[in-house]
């Protein structure tokens, strides 16, 4: 059996699988059933300052895009941070806290830019009795009109300086959540490096609308007529999250700073995708959200059943693992050469391999072949470039095959070269020309 | 009552059982269901199940206009291909054409639900009675079509789309032909055959006139006298004898007539059936008339057919639906005799069959199944009354490609022509050829003989 145990930043939990500081986590009563499900912790709802708690909006706070048979794929939501009393919070925490020792507690917290504020919210939270502080830098909605949340996030220089803050009035440890809404992830994690944070957590919702009513013309989800943009997460931000994730974790800068993984983790797999590529753990939200917090013993049982398969013994074996071969586009290797290869006996001729192909790429699949539909790969016009692999509707019935080095790529004509060689050294490249000369 | 008092009664069952047992036999989908069932649709390209179907339907686009909530759109998509889509939504045999050829049976042994899926589409847009046809300019010519059938409603309103005037001749009451008088009644219920005569009608420029039969109150001549060109959508109005000793005795039936009578039957407790049914065929009409026997209240009801399972002409599903509604199907059995009491059906005597030097012959055993009620559904013949020369083959009439017999002016399609396939849609796709062939006929006469240098 793998050991799932994980060590965050200090933090001890008997899984990476925490729940995310969102509508889930909001009081005792939740976080109670997600501990009885098995989830290793918990990132408390965000706590605002003392006195009259933020109100949200009476009318819908999610909107959703879906796939086939209503599958969700997208969430969004402009519910803002606790509405409930910082003092109910803190006192449902405490005890919270006493009730399960072995899970992982964490307070996320969201107050404004001023040195008193995180002075004075600090100690309330360390007496709790919580393991560590989530600091809410990336809430793109409501919040951030206010000043706070992804409006700090957007800034360095104040993720630095209120990580400062926090490092100076807590001996928690600082987990600093980032805000994807801004064009390189590097910049925030490096200050809050700088600043001195434990961690980062990442990635927060993404600016969005996620589709508009056509009879009212009003944006989802609708308040009386108007919407406001929310923050979307869900299946549908996983690539954009892992992106950011794997960004943070391969910057020289940055190199080595934990991760908590949050963006679209639905199953195991999304997990273990996560932690490869540099998560210490991982947060879930949405997919709890969607199915209830039973889905963390599907999440339990595939990480270790896999690891188990793969001889991974702990989660140090695999976090991070993929990193090194996370690339700049310039060092990938041009002499690779593949070919769609199309699996007849699976294929179930539906055609889209080939209109996909012919219309919109290299009209290198047949229709017919003597005569009679029949779908196949022309070696000769297949650039290898993966389209048809994604569009087929069947797994494994199309398949990506490497050419062997000394075979002849009947595209080009040219023999498949055994030596590695990027663009960096090609001859097209004006860049590498002139260093040639 | 019920269902061992021997003889051929009517009111065998209570109001309550004849309504469920006469009631849809698919229900329709509602709009959660026919979402889940459109997501299934992968939206081939040069899909297979639009080549299967004889009108040649744009499947794959009519599903996704129902996945995005388009069904008008979708309705749009069906109705150009094939007005009567609402009726061939209901009787297509499926599993034979587009859900056969579907390639989610590949992968998975189970189609896309097309059928209830066209009509869950064109069952919206004629409840709203949205009319996607307008008249083009009149043309001012006039065709007449023989028979309000499927090849004639989709041949006139072809017609009519293109500016001509139509009047159709039909020798029965209402029209609609088999879709009205040979359908099994839980498979267009609601009075849809009427509903959709009225929605092609819509249209207007086509004139029924009812109660005319050709060949008893005009012939062809005489249509070509009064019209520009003739299109023939006739039915099968005769059916073949049974040639076997005791055929005339009380309580043997023709298939097709107990069937248009079940139709034509508002609550069904006046239909008179047996206590042991007898049907004798291997096809549509006779899975149809043994499973209504059997819904009626008959307490056994027996298909004879007299060759094995792989040559019966009802489809694989239609075998089933007749075991499911605890019909027994027995081959190779051969009428020999009926056997009559006091000039009532009391049983019937078969011969055993088989197949010896490739040819049918009895094996010289006999049985016999006791029954009060025969009914015989072994084929229809096609009767060409008042035809005059047109040339004919195997009994049907001949046509080229494009549904022109040997006649000028003269067009065929459905049943009566030579190669049908005996179903509705080939009978629409054949009406709707012809109506363009017309068209293109017509519209070359009416050019001028010498262009303008």
């Amino acid at each position: 059996m793998a050991d799932l145990r994980n060590n965050f930043v200090g933090i001890k939990s008997p899984n990476p699988f925490w729940l995310a500081s969102a509508p889930p986590t909001d009081k005792a009563y939740n976080v109670e059933r997600a501990f009885k499900a098995g989830w290793g912790g918990v990132v408390w709802k965000t706590l605002g300052e003392e006195g009259p708690p933020v109100v949200n909006v009476n009318g819908p706070r999610y909107g959703a895009i879906w796939g086939a048979d209503r599958r969700l794929l997208g969430l969004n939501n402009i519910e803002l941070i606790t509405d409930r009393d910082l003092y109910t919070n803190l006192r449902e925490m405490k005890q919270v806290k006493m009730n399960w020792p072995d899970r992982a507690l964490i307070a996320s917290i969201m107050v404004p830019c001023e040195e008193n504020a995180w002075k004075s919210i600090l100690p309330l939270v360390e007496e709790t009795g919580a393991d560590g502080i989530e600091l809410n830098f990336g809430c793109p909605h409501g919040m951030s009109e206010r000043g706070m949340g992804a409006a700090v996030g957007q800034v360095p220089e104040y993720i630095e300086m209120v990580v400062r803050w926090c490092k100076q009035y807590t001996r928690m440890p600082v987990i600093t959540k980032l805000t994807p809404n801004i064009a390189d992830i590097r910049k925030p994690a490096r200050a809050a490096k700088a600043g001195g944070t434990d961690a980062v957590s990442l990635i927060n919702t993404i600016n969005s609308i996620t589709s508009v009513n056509l009879d009212t013309f009003s944006p989802e989800p609708s308040i009386n007529g108007k919407g406001s943009h929310g923050g979307y997460c869900g299946p549908a931000v996983k690539p954009i999250a892992l992106n950011m994730v794997a960004e943070i974790a391969r910057d020289p800068e940055t190199y080595g700073l934990p991760i908590s993984g949050i963006g679209g983790i639905t199953t195991w797999r999304d997990a273990a995708e996560f932690m490869v590529l540099g998560s210490g753990n991982v947060q879930v939200c949405t997919a709890a959200m969607t199915y209830g917090f039973k889905i963390v013993q599907e999440m339990i049982t595939g990480l270790s059943d896999w690891m188990d398969a793969k001889g991974h013994r702990d989660l140090d074996d695999i976090c991070g693992r993929a990193v090194p071969n996370v690339s700049d586009w310039q060092y990938l290797n041009l002499n690779y050469i593949a070919k769609a290869k199309i699996d007849q006996d699976s294929c179930i001729k539906c055609g889209r391999c080939h209109i996909a192909c012919e219309d919109t790429s290299h009209q290198a699949i047949t229709q017919f072949v003597d005569g009679v539909r029949h779908f196949e790969v022309m070696e000769d016009e297949c650039v290898g470039c993966n389209l048809c692999v994604n569009v087929c509707p069947v797994q494994d019935c199309i398949t990506m095959v490497a050419l062997e080095p000394g075979t002849l790529d009947e595209r080009t004509g040219k023999v498949v070269d055994p030596n590695y060689a990027n663009w960096t050294t090609h001859p097209n490249n004006p860049m590498a020309r002139q260093a040639a000369e | 009552m019920g269902t061992t008092e021997t003889g051929i009664l009517s009111g065998r069952l209570s109001p309550v059982e004849y309504e469920k047992n006469f009631s849809d036999l698919h229900p329709p989908l509602d709009g959660h269901e026919a979402l889940v069932a459109a997501d299934r649709c992968y939206f081939c390209y040069d899909a297979p199940c639009m080549t299967a179907c004889p009108t040649s339907i744009d499947i794959p686009l009519f599903i996704r206009q129902i996945s995005t909530g388009n069904p008008i759109g979708s309705a749009n998509t069906i109705f150009d291909q094939n007005i009567l889509g609402g009726m061939c939504a209901r009787v297509c045999p499926t599993e034979t054409l587009c859900e056969q050829a579907c390639v989610r049976n590949e992968a998975e042994h189970r189609p896309v639900e097309i059928g209830r899926l066209q009509r869950y589409a064109t069952d919206i847009a004629m409840r709203e009675n949205r009319q996607f046809y307008q008249r083009a300019e009149p043309t001012g010519k006039s065709i007449a079509v023989i028979g309000a059938g499927p090849a004639g409603l989709a041949c006139a309103h072809r017609l009519a789309v293109k500016g001509h005037d139509v009047v159709i001749y039909d020798a029965r009451e209402k029209a609609g032909g088999l879709n009205e008088y040979g359908i099994a009644t839980y498979k267009a219920v609601d009075d849809f055959a009427q509903a959709e005569v009225d929605y092609v009608l819509a249209i207007g420029g086509i004139e029924i006139r009812n109660r005319m039969m050709l060949g008893r109150d005009f012939s062809l001549s005489d249509m070509l006298a009064k019209h520009d060109a003739v299109f023939l959508g006739l039915g099968l109005a005769g059916v073949n004898a049974l040639r076997a000793e005791g055929e005339t005795a009380e309580g043997v039936e023709d298939a097709v007539d107990f069937i248009a009578a079940l139709r034509q039957s508002a609550t069904k407790a006046d239909i008179a059936i047996g206590r042991r049914v007898v049907v004798l065929g291997g096809g549509m009409t006779a899975v149809d008339a043994a499973v209504q026997a059997k819904l009626l209240g008959a307490e056994e009801v027996t298909i004879c057919y007299r060759r094995g399972k792989e040559h019966m002409n009802a489809s694989e599903f239609e075998q089933d639906l007749a075991a499911a509604k605890g019909v027994t199907i027995r081959h190779w059995l051969q009428p020999k005799r009926i056997i009559a009491r006091d000039g009532k059906v009391a049983g019937i005597e078969l011969d055993y069959t088989t197949i010896a030097d490739g040819r049918l012959t009895t094996t010289g055993e006999t049985g016999v199944i006791t029954a009060d009620h025969v009914l015989k559904a072994i084929g229809q013949t096609f009767e060409a009354d008042g035809l005059g020369i047109i040339a004919l083959q195997s009994g049907r009439i001949v046509v080229d490609g494009e549904g022109r017999t040997s006649l000028d002016r003269v067009w065929a399609g459905g049943d009566c022509v030579l190669g049908g396939e005996d179903l509705t849609v080939s009978a629409v796709a054949m009406g709707r050829d012809a109506a363009e062939s017309i068209n293109h006929v017509l519209a070359a006469a009416s050019q001028p003989a010498v262009a303008v240098a």
